[in-house]
């Protein structure tokens, strides 16, 4: 069981609760095919640096999990069939990645208590 | 000859070029992983038009420079980083 990094770009012209479902059925993907969430952020809405689809802004969103390989494809596919997404990037952790993307994710929360 | 102002110098001036010897900033801070979700770090190593700098400007060590290279590309994927740019700075 591999971990992946997914970060996603929606449609800046969804509502809330439009990104939320969208979320959850990229999330409930993963759950189905036996795959485990372990970290989720919302970036929410961004300014992108150039124009997507004529869109200046984008609702960012960041989903690392762990499945197996052949998960990840038709997982692609999910992506590609939805229009509500605009750009996606999988990127697979390895061993420094997943060490930073710990210390990241403790540096995210304490902040968060902080707050 | 020269004008008035002209100030010779007997023996020629020895402007010392102390050649400050370039370092890999990531073996020097320990970083081992250049994450691609953080743009202001990135930007560091990308001249004004958004292109990557060179290892003889910023001194970074093969290893590091292709990762580097790898991070910023993959930034640029999720509009994070723009392809061409005219003021990044």
């Amino acid at each position: 069981m591999t971990t992946y990094e997914t970060v996603f770009i929606m449609n800046p012209v969804l509502s809330e609760d439009q990104v939320k479902e969208a979320v959850k059925k990229f999330v409930n993907h993963i759950k189905a095919n036996k795959g485990k969430i372990t970290n989720e952020e919302n970036w929410g809405l961004k300014k992108l640096k150039y124009t997507i689809q004529k869109k200046k802004t984008g609702f960012y969103y960041l989903m690392e999990f762990q499945a197996d390989g052949q998960v990840i494809n038709d997982f692609e596919v999910e992506f590609k069939r939805d229009e509500r997404v605009i750009r996606w990037q999988t990127v697979k952790l390895e061993k420094s990645a997943l060490a930073y993307a710990d210390r990241r994710k403790k540096k995210l929360s304490t902040n968060a208590k902080a707050e | 000859m020269g004008n008035k102002t002209d100030i010779k110098y007997l023996s020629p001036v020895d402007i010392e070029l102390k050649h400050q010897n370039k370092y890999c900033r990531f073996k020097k801070m320990g970083i081992d992983y250049i994450d691609y979700k953080d743009p202001e770090f990135l930007m560091r190593f990308l001249n004004e038009q958004g292109k990557i700098l060179p290892r003889r400007i910023t001194g970074n060590s093969l290893k590091f420079q292709r990762r580097l290279a790898v991070s910023v590309k993959r930034a640029r994927q999720i509009a994070l980083l723009p392809y061409v740019a005219d003021n990044l700075k």
